[in-house]
Parts: C-alpha cells; structure tokens; sequence
C-alpha cells in the first residue's frame, strides 16, 4: 500500500519534471513568433512582457516588401539547394550503398573502409581546400558549387549500406529469376520496396541543407546566391533590418522544416537508431 | 554504374581538396591556390606559435569541457524519463527533438536578440529581476565570462533531443530478463537498477554519444559566428578553431597557406582524440552480450 503510493507520488514528480522541461524547451520557438509579430518597440521595450502589446500580421509582408532585402531570393535559392541536395543524395548514396551491399566484387571492402574514413574526417575542417577547389572551378556564388561538392555524403551511404544488407534477398531472388540484371532489380523491385529509408535519410539530409551555414557562406558571396541562413546571420550582424523584420524572417524559414519534420518526424527516429552508429 | 558515380565525386571533393590542402601548407600563399613559394613546415610552426590559434584550441577545450557533459547528462535524463512515460510519450520525444529542426543561425538569433538580449530587455533579465537578480550583460561583459552560458545553452537546446533519441534506441535494447533478474536478486528500483544494469548497458552508446559530442564540439562555427561578430567585426576572445581557420583563410589577409595548415593541425587531432578516445573506452570491441 505505502509502495504504491510511493510509485504514484515518483510518476507525478517525473510527469511534472517533463511537463517543466518541454516548456523550457518550447519557449525559444515562441519567442521567435511572439517577437515575429510584435510591434519593434515590443521587442526592445525595457518592461519585457510575456505577450506583445498588439499582434502585427503585416510584418510579413512588410518583410517581402523590403527591396532592401534580398530575403524571397534567399528562399528561393535555399529550396532549390535543399531539394536537389536531398535528391542528389538520394540517388547517389542508395546506388553506392547498394551495390557495396549486393555486388560481390573484390575490392568492396577497402572501398567501404575508404568511404567510411571520410567520416572521421569532419567535413567543415575541409573547407578550406574545398573553397580552393570550388574558386578554381569558377563556382563561386553558383548553385553548383553550393550543391554538387555536398552531394557525396558517406553517412547518407553508410546508412543505405547498412539497410540494404538487411534487406530480404528473396525478392530479389525471384526478380533474378524473371531475368532482370542488378540494375532493373534495384529500380523495380528494391527502391519500391524501400520507402522507409529513402524517408529518413531524405528528411536528414533535406533538415541538413536547409540548415547548412559555413558552406553557403563561403561560397555564397554574391547577394544573389545567399541561402536563407546567410541572408538571416548578415542581416543579425548589420544595421539594415529592423528587429520585427528580422523575427518574422527566421520564423518563416523555419516554417518549410516543421512541415517536413512532423510530417517525417517517425522516420527520422527509425533512421537515427537504424543508422547504427552506437553498434 | 552503382558505387561509381559516389567515388568519383567522393574523390573529387573529399580527397582532391585534403590532398591539395596538405600540399597548400607546405607554400606561402596568400590569395592564390598555385603557390610557388615552398616554406616547407614554416606555417605549421609558424601556426603552433601563433597565440591566437592556440587561444583557439584553449577555447574549443573549454567549450567541449562545458558542453559535453551537460549534453551527456541532459539526453540521457531526458531518455530515462521519456523511456518510462507510458502516456504521451511520442508528445514528449517531439518537443524535446523538436529543436533539432531549428538552425543555428536561428537558434543564434533567439538567444542574441531576445532571451539573453542586453541589460534591459530580454526574458533571462527579466526573470533575474523577478527573484531580485542583478542584470547582467550577457554577451558583451568577458569578466565574468557570461557570454559562455548563451552559447553553451544554444547548443544544449539544439542537440539534446537527438542524443536522448540514441539514448532511447539503447534504453530499447536492454533485455528486460536483466531487470527480472535484478528484481529477484532485491535491487531497489531507482538508484540501484540504473547503477548496476542501465548504466553498464549503455555503455556502447555512451562511448558513441561522447565521441559524437567531441568531434561536434571541434566544429563549432555556426553559434560563435553569429553570437559574437557584429557590425564592427569578431571578438578575439571565444574564438573556437574554425571561426580563427575561416578569418585566416578567408578574411582580410586571404592566407590559404597558414590556414591549411592550421586545417590540416586540427584534423590530426581530431584524429588523434578520436582514435584514442576509441581506443581507450574499447570501441568495436562487442562486449556485454
């Protein structure tokens, strides 16, 4: 009898502690809306008050109609980068992963373990050389050069390696028997049968490049070809932008990614722990 | 025709770039990428005995020393308590991932502009003012060095959700005969049953979440960049490798030598503490099963 209500009262205290937590882990998000919408005087005011004194809808299109501010172009440029991006990914990274999963040839394993090294390489201490190459491409402020140098991620390929070595063969089995090669197996009967993986890894990768900030930065030089984040960071560190502005700006560039992420949010989970990183 | 089209582009900006970099760093070269001054290791020593790269590294080890452990104890009190929810449980693991879909540029400009915004307004002033705090201006006093609590909790915020999500996946595959067992042998729930079977069990994804953690760590760029430069420039203080790499290499002086040198520096320890960390804690080693 005393046990159980000892168990109760540690679920109520645990209940209440979560309760807490996610509060404090949702305020940043209405923060961001609540100063996106307020007046500017609401936002510097020296009496900080919880809700803004009035609720401005016009901000957003104060926003677009600021010919000061690149920011619709930004947008643009960083759909564009996410979408190829992510599909880019995709079709590049499955077919790797696939055939080192499923084509039996002799040096598939050093392959891997070279793929899988560049991981331990962090990506953005290359940048250097990486800008080197890109300027001597002539790809400064294109999109190519934003998009194509990131397209080869080897997590994206490991994650695909990993699945598809768990992928049942007898389906390809039988497609095998109906005398389809490795190529036509993979598009009719693999990548159909997939979906799941493809979700996860796309949504990873698509949250990724929208949120990507040195590499746009650095290639991105030319106003015209800054992604939403490096038209937000110049915006947080000159004078242009007033403070509402620049709010409701961040909050609609979030916008894109809550849709993909709780839309997807389940595969994203299922890809994190599929990705096997803690095996 | 499958792995071809990855390798090729692998190599051509992975290897091509890594390559050209350790080659970059044995020249002089400011502003071109075809140097024809061989320096030899003259910008490696050149980089070990300039104060502000050093500096960098002293602010990296006091950022990891800050942000790993609060990370670490935060995902895995966050898993262990989610892990036990029975109701609205996905509600839960959505708020607390949910930040995970935020940049840090956003992130940055929330903690800068309105929750740590000056001495005035702000919502962390004005909650200090509520239980009779002084104010305290956040990012632009060094001492006390205040600006360490904006951009540690930035990143705090920004990556727990993920680490609890593969804190959850281990919790998941812990054996429930074990707890059984534990039951039977009179472990009290609580305290004991994590100390002597969750902790152990966690181990492999404990070593995973710290090494992820540190290799993060060595990259930050994104916070520090966009908490502390302004109008008139970057603090020489709080300014971690990459930031001190991407001003050498890209700022004013347009010194491509010195900073693959200092990229190619900071790669080899990344790889030192990497495999040593591996090694130490026994990773790829399957135990415990």
């Amino acid at each position: 009898m005393r046990d159980d209500s000892r168990v109760r009262a540690g679920r109520a205290l645990r209940l209440a502690l979560l309760i807490a937590l996610a509060l404090l882990f949702l305020i940043p998000f209405y923060l961001l809306v609540r100063n996106g919408l307020a007046a500017e005087s609401d936002i510097t005011s020296p009496e900080w008050t919880f809700f803004p004194s009035s609720l401005h809808w016009g901000n957003v299109r104060e926003l677009f109609g600021d010919t000061s501010v690149p920011y619709a172009r930004s947008l643009l440029n960083s759909a564009l980068i996410a979408v190829a991006t992510t599909l880019g990914t995709l079709l590049l990274a499955s077919l790797a992963g696939y055939g080192l999963a499923r084509i039996p040839y002799r040096h598939a394993n050093k392959v891997f373990y070279a793929i899988l090294g560049t991981l331990m390489v962090p990506a953005a201490v290359t940048f250097v050389p990486s800008f080197v190459l890109v300027s001597s491409l002539g790809w400064i402020s294109t999109l190519r050069g934003l998009v194509v140098p990131t397209l080869f991620s080897a997590f994206a390929c490991f994650v695909f390696r990993q699945y598809f070595l768990g992928f049942p063969g007898e389906l390809e089995d039988a497609a095998r028997v109906d005398g389809l090669g490795y190529w036509r197996t993979y598009w009719r009967v693999v990548v159909p049968n997939s979906r799941p993986v493809f979700a996860a890894v796309g949504t990873i990768v698509f949250i990724g490049a929208w949120n990507s900030f040195l590499w746009p930065l650095v290639i991105g030089q030319d106003r015209n070809a800054w992604t939403v984040q490096v038209a937000l960071s110049s915006f947080t560190t000159s004078q242009v932008v007033r403070l509402h502005e620049l709010f409701i700006a961040a909050a609609v560039s979030i916008v894109p990614l809550l849709v993909v992420f709780l839309f997807f949010q389940r595969w994203i989970v299922a890809g994190v722990e599929r990705s096997g990183i803690d095996d | 025709m499958f792995v071809g089209p990855f390798l090729l582009g692998l190599g051509v900006f992975t290897y091509i770039p890594l390559g050209w970099s350790v080659y970059l760093s044995f020249f002089d070269a400011h502003n071109t990428v075809t140097p024809s001054d061989f320096v030899g290791l003259g910008n490696y020593t050149a980089m070990l005995k300039n104060e502000a790269f050093t500096d960098s590294l002293s602010t990296f080890l006091v950022f990891s020393l800050l942000i790993v452990p609060a990370t670490y104890a935060l995902s895995l009190a966050l898993a262990l308590m989610v892990n036990r929810q029975r109701r609205a449980q996905a509600f839960f693991r959505s708020v607390f991932f949910l930040p995970a879909a935020c940049s840090y540029v956003v992130a940055a400009l929330i903690w800068k502009m309105s929750l740590f915004s000056g001495v005035r307004f702000g919502l962390a002033n004005t909650v200090l003012g509520w239980f009779g705090g002084d104010q305290i201006a956040w990012l632009s006093t060094t001492d006390p060095p205040w600006y360490w609590a904006v951009i540690v909790t930035v990143r705090l915020w920004l990556q727990a959700g993920f680490y609890m999500v593969l804190f959850l996946a281990g919790l998941q595959r812990i054996s429930p005969t074990l707890y059984e067992a534990a039951a039977v042998d009179g472990a009290r729930p609580g305290w004991q049953v994590f100390r002597y079977i969750t902790f152990p069990q966690l181990r492999a994804t404990s070593v995973a979440v710290v090494l992820l953690l540190v290799i993060n760590a060595f990259q930050a760029f994104d916070e520090f960049y966009n908490l502390l430069s302004d109008a008139r420039g970057y603090p020489p203080y709080a300014r971690p490798p990459l930031v001190y790499l991407y001003y050498t290499a890209l700022g004013q002086g347009q010194n491509l030598g010195l900073g693959s040198a200092g990229a190619v520096l900071l790669a080899l320890i990344i790889a030192v503490v990497t495999v040593g960390q591996a090694k130490w804690f026994g990773l790829g080693r399957k135990e415990a099963q």
